[in-house]
């Protein structure tokens, strides 16, 4: 297995980089806001302690490039290019949503930035990001596609298909498995046997494993990956170490039966992505405190503006509900 | 006119779609060197080569999840599920994906891909190998569904499925392969959502699918010569179907039987009696019929195979029965 090490970029990409895990972390915490003061229809799921994954991995894709998401899509979807005011509009149901609020939370995707949507199915969007794949291999383009799940995934016979078949015909596209530790209710260790690498190298796929709380060794890895990849010499498997600090979705709040709070303690203590990588700036002199501290502030405040926004903002028109069951043909 | 067969009206329209859009292709198992089990697809691969002619492992929710990704992508895959049994193995990718991905995305994206597979029974080929499946799908928003009847059919309704934006299932009838009949040479489409009315009559109308066309054809012949005059509608496509032309005809001829392959409990020949009850009940004399297939797996022993699906014989009796007033409410 290769190892990922670190490699420094310029400012201007660190500052982005940071700025874009807050951006997510600033999403979920007025998500779950949203969902506690009733005022969001339905459930979420949330991504916040797993940043430095979908950062550190879109920092290293163009816009051409696609991703397919999950169910805990929000942060790839804000790491993908989204705005904020968009996404609050989807999870509110509000026209003006990135699917006209037809999709919500477990459907959110910026499409126009090469997000191919988020999937509600566990492991649904293996066989779409590998057909991404395909296709723009046989029509001549370079694009590679990430696709982003979890360890849970890994246990849906659709992996195994569409990694063989993408190790068989070398595929652009990289499999990211976020592992958080665990599979909705139950840990990854009582559904996992053996180990997630070794799955994929049995289809002689490269794999790799990197710690998925350190944006610059995923983002490293990944611009590495992704570079191979439109060369032709793909698949990859990442297996990126993660955590989920919320429960299974907003409303699994009394998780003691299947998690320590000292387990989660420890983990956004110490291992905080946004917290370590910010000290890792302000001792690199690449910014101060301060100015880290405006990046969140900024943040903060474009969130609670979108959600304001989004709070006001319309509802479909009752004529949508039978819209966009069908693509338009052109007219014969 | 000439005249070919089923498979090779479905192998021409392919190609002539395929010559046209280069982002077309096909996938399936068995589908390149072998031109699949029932040699339909035969030659394609020597003209358009493995890149678009592909061979897949033996893995049908892989490559249908492949082709769902493909035509959110810019090409327009074609997919060849040998059986129509094996929809149970595609039906996450299927439906969850290719038939929600346009809605759910509120229009943004969309999942141009035909899946081809087939239907019917009465090829001994048991249980697993012999059912048809189109009410599942036709079940699902978001998809179309197209059964067509001839090989005149089958090569109009494929070069529309291609050429259409949302997902199309195209059910063919696997025991009409081999048979002929008259197809143009020049190129022709048959729009979705209109019936074709094969015979016209003022006595009964018999809705009839796929497979059930000849048996409803065969059975107006036998009642013509009985003075009962019946009208044969095939709607071709049942998502969309055209209820106009189904309707103006009951009302016309006040009595309706529908024929169709799939099981008859929850099945098409239920959804399309009850629109024809619900929107011209003052116009029938008689209620509507539904025959299907027998509610049970299909049997392997020609003996017991050949009783669960419709004959004409038992289409023309039912007839009988419905014009001379013999059906009461225990019908």
């Amino acid at each position: 297995m290769a190892k990922a090490t670190k490699r420094k970029t310029n400012t201007e990409d660190y500052l982005r980089m940071y700025r874009q895990m807050v951006r997510i972390r600033s999403f979920e915490d007025n998500a779950n806001q949203l969902y506690l003061s009733a005022k969001m229809p339905g459930l979420t799921h949330m991504y916040s302690g797993e940043e430095a994954v979908a950062v550190g991995i879109c920092e290293a894709l163009t816009d051409d490039d696609k991703i397919t998401s999950t169910h805990r899509g929000h942060g790839h979807c804000v790491a993908k290019g989204a705005e904020f005011k968009q996404m609050f509009c989807e999870l509110l149901g509000k026209v003006e949503g990135y699917c006209r609020g037809k999709g919500g939370s477990m459907h959110i995707a910026d499409q126009s930035h090469g997000n191919l949507g988020a999937n509600a199915i566990v492991g649904g969007s293996m066989g779409i990001a590998t057909g991404a794949a395909l296709s723009a291999r046989r029509l001549g383009r370079d694009d590679v596609t990430v696709c982003f799940f979890g360890d849970g995934a890994t246990a849906q016979g659709l992996w195994y298909e569409v990694m063989n078949m993408a190790a068989l015909w070398k595929l652009p596209v990289i499999y990211a498995c976020e592992n958080n530790g665990y599979s909705e209710y139950t840990k990854t260790d009582e559904i996992a046997a053996g180990s997630l690498t070794a799955r994929a190298e049995a289809f002689g796929i490269e794999s790799f494993e990197v710690d998925g709380q350190d944006v610059l060794a995923v983002n490293e890895l990944a611009q590495r990956l992704v570079a191979r990849a439109r060369k032709g010499e793909g698949p990859f498997f990442i297996e990126l170490k993660t955590y989920r600090y919320h429960g299974h979705h907003v409303g699994d709040i009394n998780r003691d039966y299947y998690r320590s709070k000292d387990e989660e303690t420890i983990w956004k203590e110490q291992r905080d992505p946004i917290i370590n990588f910010g000290k890792w700036l302000v001792g690199e002199g690449v910014a101060s405190d301060a100015e880290l501290e405006e990046i969140r502030e900024a943040v903060k405040k474009d969130a609670a503006d979108a959600v304001e926004y989004a709070l006001a903002a319309d509802y479909p028109d009752v004529g949508e509900v039978d819209m966009h069951v069908y693509a338009p043909n052109d007219a014969a | 006119m000439r005249e070919i067969t089923l498979s090779k009206a479905v192998n021409e329209a392919i190609a002539e779609e395929m010559r046209r859009d280069p982002t077309i292709f096909l996938i399936g198992e068995d589908v390149a060197e072998a031109g699949t089990p029932f040699k339909v697809l035969s030659g394609l691969v020597e003209e358009f080569g493995t890149e678009r002619i592909i061979d897949t492992p033996i893995s049908e929710p892989g490559f249908m999840g492949l082709a769902v990704g493909a035509a959110m992508t810019g090409s327009r895959p074609i997919v060849d599920l040998m059986f129509g049994d094996f929809l149970f193995l595609v039906m996450d990718q299927l439906c969850n994906q290719a038939a929600k991905t346009h809605y759910m995305s509120g229009g943004k994206l969309s999942v141009p891909l035909v899946l081809r597979t087939n239907l019917g029974a009465t090829r001994r080929s048991a249980a697993q190998h012999s059912q048809s499946l189109h009410a599942l799908v036709a079940h699902i928003p978001g998809l179309k569904v197209a059964l067509p009847s001839s090989a005149y059919e089958a090569k109009g309704l494929m070069k529309t499925a291609i050429r259409d934006n949302s997902p199309v299932v195209i059910f063919e009838d696997k025991l009409m392969y081999n048979d002929k009949a008259p197809v143009p040479e020049e190129e022709y489409y048959i729009p979705f959502g209109e019936a074709n009315v094969l015979r016209e009559g003022k006595d009964i109308t018999l809705v009839a699918t796929s497979s059930m066309v000849q048996v409803a054809q065969a059975a107006a012949e036998t009642l013509a010569t009985e003075g009962i005059s019946a009208e044969v509608i095939d709607p071709r496509t049942i998502v969309p179907l055209d209820e106009k032309t189904i309707l103006d005809s009951v009302r016309k001829t006040s009595r309706a039987i529908v024929i169709d392959e799939g099981h008859q409990s929850y099945g098409i020949t239920g959804e399309i009696a009850a629109r024809i009850s619900e929107k011209a009940f003052y116009h029938l004399d008689a209620p509507v019929l539904r025959m299907g297939a027998m509610d049970v797996p299909v049997p392997f022993s020609p003996a017991l195979e050949d009783l669960t699906v419709p004959t004409a014989e038992g289409v023309a009796q039912a007839a009988r029965r419905l014009v001379r007033q013999e059906v009461s409410d225990a019908a």
